[in-house]
């Protein structure tokens, strides 16, 4: 057992902790904070990360990854949450990328990998429908084959960034024979597409970030087709494992922690700061203790799938620890803003509130909420461990 | 970055575990348990053949100069195995004492008679209004040099029903001391009493008895919190253990278990909760080897992962051994299933040096009070390198 740092990994350390330090600057901040800019911010803050080799840390050398070892990984996803800067958009470097280059063709690997790794193609998600949440695989969206083309009817719901995105990689039936997962296909569609609308749902945090998205007659070429037809399952739950790396998101839990103490340093309760309170001390250490901990569950699973393991059931444990950790992350900030917990500005406007993180407290809460909804819910993952892990039929 | 064994350290566990598997079943535990002494000799004759006895003693001394790590692995299979041998108190308490405090001398005169097996030891620390401060104590020793005599009365002495040997603490030079007493000496009276994990413990009452100083006057509390902070890793990695084969008995009860027709471990209300066990028991784990690591790396975070690891003993053996119980319905509070023994050592555990209260606020203190300005926490693993 070791866990100690080498000479070299304390150095990739100070280099990140260096980059972080000047390239995460107010003019990041700023764009992204304001929905108009939020995409061009975003993009820009990608490629800061892009030109430096560091857009896509756990993608192969050959598409474009930094091929760091496992320890950089780490370091690195630590040094960006504690200096507050905000990780790349998932859809492309977590979720598709790796989709397609694992199943992908050639040409499709050429179309897509290098836009994705330099942050100028946006992607979103389209896997959940109305009557398909968890259970995933009753999904209906339906792609008829029409030549070299495939027509796609149906709705897709909770799509993020949908508003934003370039294109969307999609779950859809191509076969209702079998067993439901059979007629499962894998498409990659422009969201340019005649016959695309998206509607915006909005959320209890008064932000959009959510949609619904309908196709109506979409034609999508046949080479939009990741591997063969039917057997896009297969390829979507091989990407979970990747989708699972990070979800517990640890680092940024932890620089939220301490965030939480410093804040609650300054506020004062019965004469004295609030963080002197035992009894609040005691909720702050409850959570450190758990998250202390879970960085050590996320540190043993990293070393297993470093030495050949794949990411098993056991990240499962990861995304319920991280996320309900992350919610009573949010509560407490919530308690420490006390009246000003309550404070709302309207997505894009002026907080008048002279208040400066009430209004953050209480957005990262009531989003929050969704961390044990998507990805699996917290509930799904009790039972593939149950299953998987535990043996329980 | 890496949480394996070598290969050593794979053959030591194994060793340990073959042994519970082939001459250690419950129902034999049960019996040793139960015979006068809550412990068997011959089996700590054995444990001596073994090795185990020299695991954690330096090389110079005649130990196998084992690691944290090496300890780990020994304490986690004798917490599956509910080892009843006085392990702790004879090796870890005593044997650790005079090593770390000890002149050549005293440890020439006893560490190879307790590698060998041949002398029971016990450390007398705690007293009536001791609770979890180790200096908070009465018992005083008068005298100077070679001579001391100390009066008081300890209590729940680990193993002291059968300590050839005792390390007591005592007040003395303006501070607290270590004594060697003997056992048998005149001025010591013992009562024993059994406690609810089976162990037998006794309060020993020193009227004028005879110590031998071990190590300096007045100074030894430094060294009592270094061994016990060695002990607390050690109880943290028995309990670990404990939770893993809980979690095993509970799963293999609900698998075979049939009620309405099915096993009831098909039912999601009770998966769910297994599920809960089984994160608490890898949580607790993960904080065991973050303990370690940070104590073998001599890391700026140990003490704080050590309060850490202590405080989440307490919750999550709590949570496992009640949980276990549970769902085992009525055969959960027999004596006959192995649930309710490994709840109960899991509740004696706890106690020992410090509860989770008690550890949550020492945690606490160093995190959020003014000793965390005095010397900043590193809470992220980089930083404490
Ligand atoms: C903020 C947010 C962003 C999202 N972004 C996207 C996106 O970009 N793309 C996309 O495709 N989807 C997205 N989703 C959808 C997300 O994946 C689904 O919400 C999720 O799969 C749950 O489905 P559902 O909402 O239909 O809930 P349901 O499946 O209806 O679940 C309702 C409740 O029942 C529980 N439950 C369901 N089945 C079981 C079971 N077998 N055992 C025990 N309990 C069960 C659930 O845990 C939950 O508590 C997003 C969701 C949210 C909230
Ligand atoms: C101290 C004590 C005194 C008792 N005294 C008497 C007495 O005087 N007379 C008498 O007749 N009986 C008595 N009982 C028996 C008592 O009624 C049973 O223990 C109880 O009905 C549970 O049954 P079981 O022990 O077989 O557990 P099981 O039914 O085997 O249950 C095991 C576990 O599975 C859970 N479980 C079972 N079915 C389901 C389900 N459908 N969904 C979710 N979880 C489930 C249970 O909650 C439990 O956690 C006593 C029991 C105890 C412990």
């Amino acid at each position: 057992m070791d866990t100690s740092f080498s000479a070299e990994d304390l150095a990739f350390r100070d280099e990140v902790r260096e980059f972080f330090a000047t390239e995460w600057n107010d003019e990041v901040i700023q764009g992204l904070s304001h929905p108009d800019t939020f995409r061009e911010a975003m993009t820009a803050w990608h490629q800061k990360l892009y030109n430096k080799g560091w857009a896509a840390p756990n993608w192969p050398e050959e598409h474009g990854g930094p091929g760091w070892t496992s320890t950089q990984k780490y370091i690195f996803d630590y040094e960006r949450a504690a200096a507050g800067a905000q990780s790349l958009m998932p859809f492309g470097l977590q979720m598709v990328g790796p989709v397609i280059f694992n199943f992908g063709n050639d040409e499709q690997k050429q179309r897509f990998l290098p836009k994705i790794l330099e942050g100028t193609q946006w992607w979103c998600q389209g896997y959940s429908e109305p009557g398909a949440g968890s259970d995933l695989a009753a999904l209906k969206t339906k792609a008829e084959r029409d030549g070299d083309h495939y027509v796609i009817n149906g709705a897709k719901i909770w799509t993020s960034y949908a508003q934003l995105a370039d294109y969307i990689f999609c779950l859809v039936r191509t076969s209702s024979e079998g067993k439901k997962q059979e007629g499962i296909s894998f498409l990659l569609i422009d969201m340019k597409s005649e016959g695309i609308k998206v509607n915006p749902i909005h959320t209890i945090d008064g932000h959009h970030t959510l949609n619904e998205t309908e196709f109506n007659d979409v034609r999508v070429p046949v080479e939009n087709l990741i591997g063969e037809e039917n057997k896009g399952w297969t390829y979507a739950k091989a990407l979970l494992a990747h989708e699972r790396t990070g979800i517990a998101n640890v680092s940024d839990s932890q620089r939220n922690l301490a965030q939480v103490v410093e804040l609650a340093s300054n506020e004062m309760q019965g004469g004295k700061p609030l963080i002197e309170d035992a009894s609040f001390q005691r909720r702050v250490s409850d959570i450190e203790i758990e998250l202390m901990a879970l960085e050590y569950t996320e540190l043993r699973v990293l070393a297993s799938v470093a030495t050949g393991g794949a990411p098993g059931p056991e990240s499962s444990l990861l995304k319920i620890k991280g996320t309900e950790i992350q919610q009573a992350v949010q509560e407490l900030r919530m308690e420490v803003a006390g009246y000003y917990q309550g404070v709302s500005v309207p997505e894009g406007g002026e907080n008048l509130s002279g208040h400066d993180f009430g209004d953050y407290a209480r957005y990262r809460y009531m989003y929050g909420r969704a961390a044990t909804i998507y990805g699996g819910s917290n509930e799904v993952q009790k039972n593939i461990i149950a299953k998987a892990v535990l043996g329980l039929g | 970055m890496n949480f394996d064994f070598s290969e050593e350290q794979v053959m030591l566990r194994d060793s340990v575990a073959r042994y519970i598997q082939d001459d250690y079943d419950f129902d034999t535990r049960n019996k040793v348990v139960a015979s006068d002494e809550g412990f068997s000799r011959e089996n700590w004759q054995t444990f001596a053949e073994l090795g185990w006895l020299s695991i954690p003693f330096a090389e110079e001394n005649g130990g196998f100069g084992g690691s944290p790590v090496d300890l780990m692995l020994i304490m986690e299979q004798l917490g599956r195995g509910l080892i009843a041998e006085p392990f702790i108190p004879t090796v870890l308490l005593f044997g650790g004492l005079v090593e770390a405090a000890g002149s050549e001398a005293q440890k020439e005169a006893l560490l190879p008679a307790v590698i060998g097996g041949e002398l029971q030891g016990a450390f007398a620390y705690l007293e009536r209004k001791t609770r979890f401060d180790l200096d908070a104590i009465e018992t005083t020793a008068t005298g100077s040099g070679d001579s001391y005599t100390l009066s008081g009365e300890k209590t729940v002495v680990f193993n002291g029903a059968s300590a050839d040997k005792l390390v007591v603490s005592a007040l003395s030079d303006g501070g607290v001391s270590l004594f060697l007493v003997d056992a048998s000496a005149g001025g010591v009276s013992r009562t024993s009493y059994r406690m609810m994990d089976g162990q037998v413990v006794a309060n020993i009452t020193l009227d004028g008895a005879a110590g031998e100083l071990l190590g300096e006057a007045g100074k030894a509390l430094p060294i009592i919190e270094q061994v016990v902070d060695n002990v607390t890793l050690a109880i943290s990695a028995e309990a670990v253990g404990i939770m893993g084969r809980l979690n095993e008995v509970t799963v293999e009860y609900a698998r075979t278990r049939e009620q309405f027709g099915v096993a009831i471990g098909t039912f999601q209300a009770l998966q769910h909760r297994m599920v809960d066990n089984f994160m608490a028991f890898e949580q607790a784990k993960s904080l065991l080897y973050r303990a370690i690591c940070d104590r073998l790396e001599g890391k700026a975070d140990a003490r704080r992962s050590l309060h850490a690891l202590k405080t989440m003993v307490d919750r999550s053996g709590k949570h496992i051994g009640a949980e276990s119980i549970q769902l085992h319905g009525g055969m959960g509070v027999t004596e006959e299933m192995s649930v309710g023994h490994y709840a109960r050592r899991l509740m004696m555990i706890n106690t020992i040096f410090g509860n989770g209260d008690y550890h949550q606020q020492k945690f606490s203190e160093l995190s959020y009070g003014e000793k965390a300005q005095e010397a900043p926490a590193a809470p992220r693993a980089v930083d404490a390198a």
